[in-house]
């Protein structure tokens, strides 16, 4: 539950891309441990936020970034090791992408990246991130096969493993389901589930009952607005404080 | 039920009717190439031999061989790749994965477009007050590689964007967020997955490095120079050569009484390295296609 130190703590955070605003100074806080759920139609700025989180913002030369994000209290725009804060947060993409190398190679890959090397040592680490990722069972025998030949569904779990594979604090999913079917689906949010024992979870998704089954506290996003921000108790109900989230929630949304 | 109405049919005729026309329109290309092939091999087969290749010229140009051009020409294209290649290609990987697109980056874009659409007898003239004058290098080979280094140089660095550019963005992107630096994805990803078309536009210059007269003419290649037969490293770097492009234009415009066949053979010697490095090229990029990973 929401603790006295957040995980995450934003403060009006504004973000554009040249000249058109698409969060106009956003204030929230993310607490440890907990699944925080991010609700709200298209374009409303959703992935753009997640981005600013892990500063991969900065790889869109025309986006400018003002107010905090502090990630563990440490300003995320201040910070001298941008790979480790990005290590720091996993990042789950709307779109499964397997990197067009081995299974094995795709869990793998950030590890390397920070130098292990040791055979058992990622061994160990690709089979207990494709376990975490509910992948293992359908792909242990054949980890040196192309992880871009798997599956829509399976690449996207094989996208969390990969997420998972820095050893993350906190994993933002970004829509993981829109590609995938029902019944992966509902064996990823399992994953989410147990992970959340361990991680904090940023869970964005246009899926309404996804936030409501899933989040301890939701955040309804709209236009780069914040229109409410409660636990999920108040937010699913059918008294949240602003007519707009109920609206959007039962899906009356004109 | 899927009953053709007369508007359908015509509609049919006439998409059958453009898929002739394109095909023969593409089809014909063949015929131009076949036909300069036959030409030039039915007037060369007089002097067509292994001899031809690996003797010198005699009798004042008018009998012999063509080994002095032949290696003479295999130095420039050595020379000049080994020049061009790898700083053509970092500059594309820089362009590509690392430039901000502001004045001074849009700036080295537009030279490079520029600079592959000059004239090559510019890129000689260029060649002759930098390399042999300017850096003293003298009309050698080093000047002559030079020069066609920077004729390739624009061309390399754009088909290198392209294969670059093929590799997908979002594979990039799944790099970046799990804390690989760009060059770790450079690495790992982006070459590995675009060498085929890199290399397959580096092997298309090994032709025009060959073909190329003008810069060369200027700049390190002379008419005539006594070499022993086969002799694989006849000249240094500071001496000047022969090539088989000035050679045959030697041959055609500067020496009276040349046995005919002899100027055809070189050219077919020519055209047949032309296209034996082109398909070269071709089957590379096929064997490579067929690996794709994605
Ligand atoms: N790289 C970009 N360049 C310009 N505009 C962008 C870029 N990414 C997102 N936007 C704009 O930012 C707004 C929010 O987009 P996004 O964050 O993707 O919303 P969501 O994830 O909620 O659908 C949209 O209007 C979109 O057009
Ligand atoms: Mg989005």
């Amino acid at each position: 539950m929401v603790t006295a130190a957040p995980k995450i703590s934003v403060q009006d955070l504004r973000l554009a891309f040249g000249a058109k605003e698409v969060l106009h100074g956003i204030s929230f806080d993310i607490g440890r441990n907990e699944i925080f759920g991010v609700i709200g139609p298209a374009q409303s700025g959703k992935t753009s936020l997640l981005r600013c989180i892990n500063r991969t913002i900065d790889f869109s030369p025309d986006a400018t970034m003002t107010g905090t994000v502090l990630v563990d209290g440490e300003d995320v725009r201040k910070t001298r090791n941008v790979y480790g804060l990005r290590r720091k947060i996993g990042m789950v993409a709307p779109l499964p992408v397997g990197l067009p190398l081995t299974i094995y190679e795709n869990v793998a890959f950030a590890p390397r990246c920070v130098g292990v090397s040791a055979k058992s040592e990622l061994d160990g680490l690709v089979e207990k991130c494709l376990t975490q990722a509910a992948l293992w069972d359908e792909v242990k025998d054949r980890l040196d096969s192309l992880g871009t030949k798997l599956s829509g569904g399976q690449q996207q779990r094989l996208t969390i493993a990969r997420a998972l594979s820095h050893q993350p604090e906190v994993l933002c999913l970004d829509e993981f389901s829109i590609a995938i079917d029902p019944v992966t689906t509902m064996r990823i949010e399992d994953v989410l589930k147990e992970l959340r024992k361990d991680i904090t979870i940023i869970l964005v998704t246009n899926l309404v009952q996804q936030a409501r089954r899933l989040a301890d506290r939701a955040m309804f996003l709209w236009n780069g607005d914040i229109v409410e921000l409660d636990r999920n108790e108040v937010i699913f109900s059918e008294q949240p404080a602003s007519r707009k989230t109920y609206e959007y929630v039962h899906g009356i949304f004109g | 039920m899927f009953t053709e109405t007369p508007f359908v049919r015509v509609k049919l005729r006439r998409q059958a009717v453009a898929k002739w026309v394109f095909f023969a329109m593409a089809a014909s290309m063949i015929v131009p190439l076949l036909l300069i092939i036959a030409h030039l091999v039915e007037r060369a087969l007089p002097s067509l031999s292994l001899e031809f290749l690996l003797a010198a010229p005699a009798r004042g140009m008018k009998e012999g061989g063509i080994w002095p051009a032949l290696v003479g020409t295999i130095h420039l294209v050595v020379i000049s790749l080994a020049v061009a290649a790898p700083i053509g290609v970092l500059a594309a990987v820089y362009l590509n994965e690392y430039a901000k697109d502001n004045w001074f980056n849009r700036l080295i874009n537009l030279a490079v477009i520029n600079l592959a659409g000059v004239p090559s007898i510019v890129h000689a003239l260029f060649g002759l007050g930098a390399f042999v004058y300017a850096a003293q290098f003298g009309y050698s080979i080093i000047s002559a590689s030079l020069t066609l280094a920077i004729m390739t140089m624009p061309v390399i660095i754009a088909s290198t964007r392209e294969a670059l550019a093929s590799v997908p963005r979002s594979f990039r992107e799944a790099c970046w967020n799990v804390g690989a630096t760009r060059w770790q994805t450079i690495r790992a990803i982006v070459l590995p997955n675009s060498i085929s078309g890199i290399l397959t536009g580096i092997i298309l210059q090994v032709s025009r490095t060959a073909g190329e007269t003008a810069p060369i003419m200027f700049t390190g290649a002379v008419f005539f120079k006594a070499v022993k037969a086969g002799d694989l490293f006849p000249y240094g770097l500071g001496d000047q050569c022969m090539a088989l492009s000035m050679h045959l234009y030697t041959l055609s415009t500067q020496v009276p009484g040349v046995k005919e066949s002899i100027p055809y053979a070189t050219a077919v010697v020519l055209l047949g390295a032309v296209l034996l490095v082109n398909t070269a090229a071709i089957a590379l990029r096929v064997w490579l296609r067929n690996r794709k990973k994605w």
